[in-house]
């Protein structure tokens, strides 16, 4: 394959789209941000996220807790921070999980057709008839509430999307000139698919990865949200939004409202970082 | 009645601004065909929507004036300009399908152009609408003011375009490329149609197209157009028999036409002298009862239907035919990407089709047949450079892709060396095509099959191309199998040719033998619905 | 047959091997799982003799094949299993608190709808204002707001600083009687029997609820309908019908915004997908008595066959919705039918 790398200046055409769109910039100094925060977070917080201190529950955001304090004295501040890895890992696994099932079946099912592409479309179709969310609550209940089986979960709800694409994307190129010019070659089937028309879908599938990095963490949050998965003490933005809900109609608005930001930004963050992907990836944006 | 004077354009693009039109003049007068002539980014088109004011977004007039009739029309309002489009000033465009409605009844459309102009009320449309296409010969017109677009073909299509185009009696028609991508006869017919009402109408028009020979048959007076400039201008026959500029010269020489070499096609300092051919006795590839039958929900398609011919060493056939008649599939499966229903391939004395397709690829015979792609932006990958491109099949079938080669392969097809670093879209369309050449010659190949590999190529590029191909043939010996719907090209570059229609093959024989005297009524058709320029046409009679 | 009604069966027909598909889930779900079922339905606080009971009751030692024509017997007559918090069969249960759901989510896409479409087309027909540069911020910004984390803002902003909201503990303040009930919707339940307090008392309820939810809901439809139009107003048949002097108005909505609106249609298929899940968390949110809120409160009571009725029936509610989508999206599209015949 190794298309990018093989060509002139794969890391000069990297800072020519950071420089040229002032969003995808910060878009990727946010994700850096996070990644510091998961890497590192645990190591540099200033408390125990697990430790709790009842005579000091409940105290509103000050010096010595910059988010405050929740409702069994624990640092709010540290438990966000702590929160990110575990976050991180689970949309970042579901979604690579889902996108290599996605990708080769999508791509099996666009280029050969047939049966196996009504058979793939079924099956789709069938995990798409659910309420996505609804279903993962479903799997998860069934397998067991653990933070495996959300990765899981949140994997299987997510595939249809990428199996969808890639099967688009494959089944336009498939009588491209490019393609039979690939054949004549001397490229077998399995080649064309996997080394010409394949990355040609890598664009679209950038924009999709990071919409769905999204939507992984927020099902992910809302999972934990309704008691599935992640189990307190643990630090979850989810779980804490949902530990916080419940005081903030007598006022005590930080346990709930820091975590919430906190996957506000990691979203967005995903969400923004999606066409500077897709243009660091399409060959079309070298000049 | 219609006077453009100095008008200069300009388009803001991410790369900064763009002079579309240069200080563009030109008049029309009542009654007259006035025809546009130029090649891609000539700016011909943009003329066209300056005068009815509908440029994009970018586009802005920054010189001159548009007079109609007498007004200047950069005085009216939005509003009122809605008034005289349609009404004064019609434009067609080309792709008709596209050009209407897709979910809106084809009658609707005319009806929403007639009661805008206040032609006829809301229950007078549909019987106007019925007469509005009766204008343009459309058979059962009543049936088919009901229709949708997707309801009908490509040619009917156009005639409705046409039809609401004329619907309220405009004085003035603009067609912009009207016939690209229509068959050859189905072109004939709708410039005979719209040439006959136009005359009848007592209307002007301005006809816009890239090519000089369809201009000339149908046009008064011709204006030739080049980075959008006006460069000359005259009547066809003085354009033809003595033109002045050298660009015009050039446009004139690379018209495929009745009568012309394949070196005359170049401007004359680069007519170097033709190789030496030859064409031996044996025969290369020999096709057999070829037939291909596509299962469907409508029953069995016969795309190729018991099809047979020979090509010796060293020679050119042509395949020429409208769309649907076969010849793309046929040269499918000659080239092994698609299998035969039943029929012998023989290449070299084997017979290929005995391999299925799908196996072809790893087979020690794939390097001897090749095939050069129609359209160049399709058919390169745009992830790969020039240089990736054409050391695929080096690295897959050769010796492996050494630098020297491929400088070698670039140098045969005239690419210049730093281009191989270049992506598709960062190369012009003529830089493609040789692209595509140098990949279908690296492992030289003993057959080359050309899908209409210069359909989407400007003409002059074009006359470039076909006289590489000549130039490569005559060095390596490659025998070519020329598949393509343009009469005069095929004329100039095969030895021998044969039409098809319908799956099956019609007529077959020496290429100059067949166009001059065709044998069956079909291909008479075919060859007369072929634009010539008129000095040909005058010389003849 | 017209092509058009070949069309809607056509659509019809392939629901059917998707509700087979679903059933298959559901069984794979509820019997086929590793581990004992019948520990899961007997519940936490079962013991041995119980479980043993409800193996023999659902037929868990039989052979599967025969266990799955059980299943698919026992759906046909509506047996969706025994809720064990509530003692009812689920299936009575998820039918008495449906209405909720579906007046909130109702309510939510309509409101969703009213401001999104005109939104998109506004911001679509002029192009680099002020409407369409909120229209991108609203939509990148939309669709990273998590649904309870919004719900919980806006009640804390809004009940708890403002106290303009009513306190979040249902669909009807305690003071009030619920209207005699015939469809199930507060609304139109009150205005029916004519009792306007009952009706402003439901429809204050329902406002922070329906808000958080129409504002998930409102960043995909906003942009498919932008991106719709903005592909429809630089197509060539909008060229042909400005080249021809038609008015701005007939060019944007007799041709532009119609053919736009066939991608929002299928774009509203997904929509409701989402929506259906975010119901559960604003239900739990705002403790609305619907089937989300159910189906919560049956996963913290490890209540196993309520939670796998609930991920049945509304799969079935979702295909139907999809149909019902489907088949909307022929009527209004000329050349579906004619692809299918």
């Amino acid at each position: 394959m190794s298309v990018t790398t093989g060509s002139p200046g794969t890391f000069s055409h990297i800072g020519y789209v950071l420089r040229g769109n002032p969003v995808t910039l910060l878009s990727f100094v946010m994700f850096a941000i996070l990644i510091i925060a998961a890497v590192l977070g645990p190591l540099l917080v200033p408390y125990d996220p697990l430790a709790s201190e009842a005579a000091n529950a409940l105290q509103p955001p000050s010096w010595a807790h910059w988010f405050g304090t929740d409702n069994l004295g624990r640092d709010v501040f540290s438990r966000v921070v702590t929160a990110t890895r575990l976050d991180l890992m689970i949309s970042i696994s579901a979604v690579t999980l889902s996108l290599v099932a996605g990708s080769i079946l999508g791509a099996i099912a666009g280029y050969w057709g047939g049966w196996l592409d009504a058979v793939l479309n079924r099956v789709m179709d069938t995990i798409m008839a659910f309420p996505l969310f609804v279903l993962a609550m479903g799997i998860v209940a069934a397998l067991g509430n653990t933070v495996e089986n959300i990765v899981y979960a949140t994997a299987v709800i997510n595939t249809p999307f990428y199996a969808r694409l890639v099967r688009a994307e494959v089944n336009i190129r498939r009588e491209a000139g490019f393609v039979h010019a690939a054949k004549l070659a001397g490229n077998s089937d399995i080649r064309v698919l996997a080394m010409h028309i394949f990355p040609n879908a890598l664009p679209p599938m950038m924009v999709q990865m990071s919409l769905n990095l999204g939507w992984a963490i927020l099902n992910a949050a809302g999972l934990s949200f309704i008691g599935l998965g992640v189990r307190p003490p643990t630090a979850e933005w989810g779980i804490m939004v949902a530990e916080g809900a419940n005081f903030i109609v007598s006022g005590e608005w930080w346990l709930a409202v820091f975590p919430g930001l906190a996957l506000m930004f990691a979203v967005f963050t995903f969400n923004l970082m999606g066409d500077g992907l897709r243009d660091i990836v399409d060959p079309r944006q070298r000049t | 009645m219609l006077s453009v004077t100095n008008l200069a354009v300009r388009f803001q693009t991410r790369r900064g601004p763009v002079d579309a039109l240069k200080g563009v003049s030109l008049d029309v007068a009542s009654g007259e065909i006035l025809g546009v002539v130029g090649e891609s980014g000539s700016g011909k088109s943009v003329t066209a929507y300056s005068i009815m004011r509908l440029l994009e977004a970018g586009g802005q007039v920054t010189n001159g004036t548009v007079r109609y009739g007498g007004v200047d029309l950069s005085d009216p309002t939005e509003n009122q300009m809605g008034n005289i489009r349609g009404r004064e000033i019609s434009m067609i465009f080309q792709n008709p399908r596209a050009a209407l409605n897709p979910i809106r009844r084809v009658g609707d459309q005319i009806g929403d152009v007639l009661r805008r102009h206040a032609r006829a009320t809301r229950t007078t449309a549909r019987a106007q609408a019925i007469k509005a296409l009766e204008a343009v010969r459309i058979r059962d017109a009543a049936a088919r003011v009901d229709a949708y677009p997707f309801e009908l073909s490509g040619g009917m299509c156009q005639r409705v375009v046409i039809a609401l185009a004329l619907a309220c009696d405009p004085k003035l028609l603009i067609m912009d490329e009207p016939t690209t991508g229509l068959d050859i006869t189905t072109q004939k017919a709708v410039m005979d149609l719209v040439a006959d009402l136009i005359r009848d109408r007592g209307m002007s028009a301005i006809l816009i197209t890239h090519d000089l020979g369809l201009a000339s048959g149908y046009c008064d007076r011709i204006m030739v157009m080049r980075d959008g400039e006006v460069v000359e201008r005259g009547t066809p026959f003085s354009l033809f028999t003595a033109p002045e500029h050298p660009y015009t010269r050039r446009l004139i020489d690379a018209t495929p036409r009745l009568g012309a070499q394949i070196r005359e096609l170049l401007p004359v300092e680069a007519r170097t002298p033709l190789p030496e051919r030859r064409v031996e006795d044996e025969p290369l590839l020999q096709v057999r009862n070829l037939i291909k039958t596509f299962p469907s929900r409508s029953g069995p398609v016969h795309a190729v239907r018991d099809v047979s011919f020979t090509i010796n060493k060293g020679q050119t056939l042509g395949l020429v035919g409208e769309s649907g008649c076969g010849k793309s599939t046929t040269s499918a499966m000659v080239v092994r990407l698609l299998d035969p229903t039943s029929g012998q391939i023989i290449f070299r004395g084997e017979d290929l089709a005995a391999t299925p397709a799908s196996r072809f690829a790893r087979d020690p015979r794939r390097a001897r047949i090749q095939m050069v792609f129609q359209d160049a932006t399709d058919s390169l990958n745009p992830r790969h450079t020039s240089r990736q491109t054409i050391a695929e099949p080096l690295r897959r079938l050769g010796d492996g892709a050494s630098d020297e080669r491929i400088a070698e392969l670039a140098d045969l097809v005239g690419l210049p060396l730093p281009l191989l670093d270049r992506f598709p879209h960062q190369l012009s369309g003529g830089q493609k095509a040789r692209v595509g050449i140098a990949r279908a010659i690296a492992l030289d190949p003993d057959l080359l099959i050309l899908d209409e590999p210069t359909a989407a190529l400007d003409v002059s590029i074009q006359a470039i191309v076909l006289n590489l191909l000549i130039d490569l043939q005559a060095r390596l010996g490659i025998s070519y199998l020329f598949v393509s719907h343009d009469l005069n090209v095929v004329r100039l570059l095969c030895d021998q040719v044969i039409v098809m229609q319908g799956g099956s093959i019609v007529e077959q024989g020496p290429a100059e033998q067949v166009m001059r005297n065709p044998a069956t009524d079909y291909t008479r058709s075919l060859v007369a619905a072929a634009p010539q320029p008129p000095a040909l046409i005058d010389a003849a009679q | 047959m017209s092509p058009r009604l070949k069309g809607i069966l056509f659509r019809m027909a392939q629901a059917i091997p998707v509700v087979i598909g679903v059933v298959v889930i559901g069984f794979v779900l509820t019997r086929a799982l590793p581990g004992d079922p019948a520990v899961y339905f007997a519940g936490a606080a079962a013991d041995a003799a119980s479980i043993a009971e409800i193996r023999t009751m659902l037929g868990l030692d039989l052979p599967l094949p025969q266990q799955f024509l059980i299943y698919v017997g026992d759906l046909l007559s509506g047996d969706f299993g025994q809720s064990i918090s509530t003692g009812q069969p689920v299936i009575a249960d998820l039918a008495s608190r449906l209405p909720a759901s579906l007046e909130l989510t109702l309510v939510a896409l309509l409101l969703s709808c009213a401001i999104a479409i005109p939104l998109g087309v506004m911001a679509a027909t002029r192009p680099g204002s002020l409407v369409d540069h909120a229209c991108r911020v609203l939509v990148t910004a939309g669709v990273s707001l998590p649904t309870f984390f919004t719900g919980v803002v806006l009640i804390y902003i809004f009940y708890y600083l403002l106290g303009i909201a009513p306190s979040p503990l249902g669909r009807l303040d305690f003071i009030y009687i619920e209207p005699d009930r015939i469809t199930g919707f507060y609304l139109i339940d009150s205005a029916l029997a004519g009792d306007v307090e009952t009706f402003f008392a439901a429809l204050r309820q329902l406002v922070l609820p329906a808000i958080t939810l129409a504002l998930f809901t409102l960043a995909p439809i906003a942009r498919m309908t932008r991106a719709a139009m903005l592909g429809a107003l630089s197509a060539d048949f909008v060229r042909t019908a400005r080249a021809a002097g038609l008015t701005g108005r007939t060019v944007r909505y007799t041709y532009a915004f119609r053919n736009a609106l066939l991608p929002v249609v299928t774009t509203l298929g997904m929509v409701f997908s989402f929506t259906l899940g975010a119901n559960v968390l604003v239900e739990k949110v705002f403790a609305w008595p619907g089937i989300g809120s159910y189906a919560v409160e049956a996963l913290v009571v490890s209540d196993y066959a309520a939670v796998q009725g609930f991920v049945l029936a509304m799969a079935f509610l979702f295909v139907a919705l999809n149909l019902l989508i489907d088949v909307t999206y022929t009527l209004i599209d000329p050349r579906i039918g004619f692809e299918a015949s």
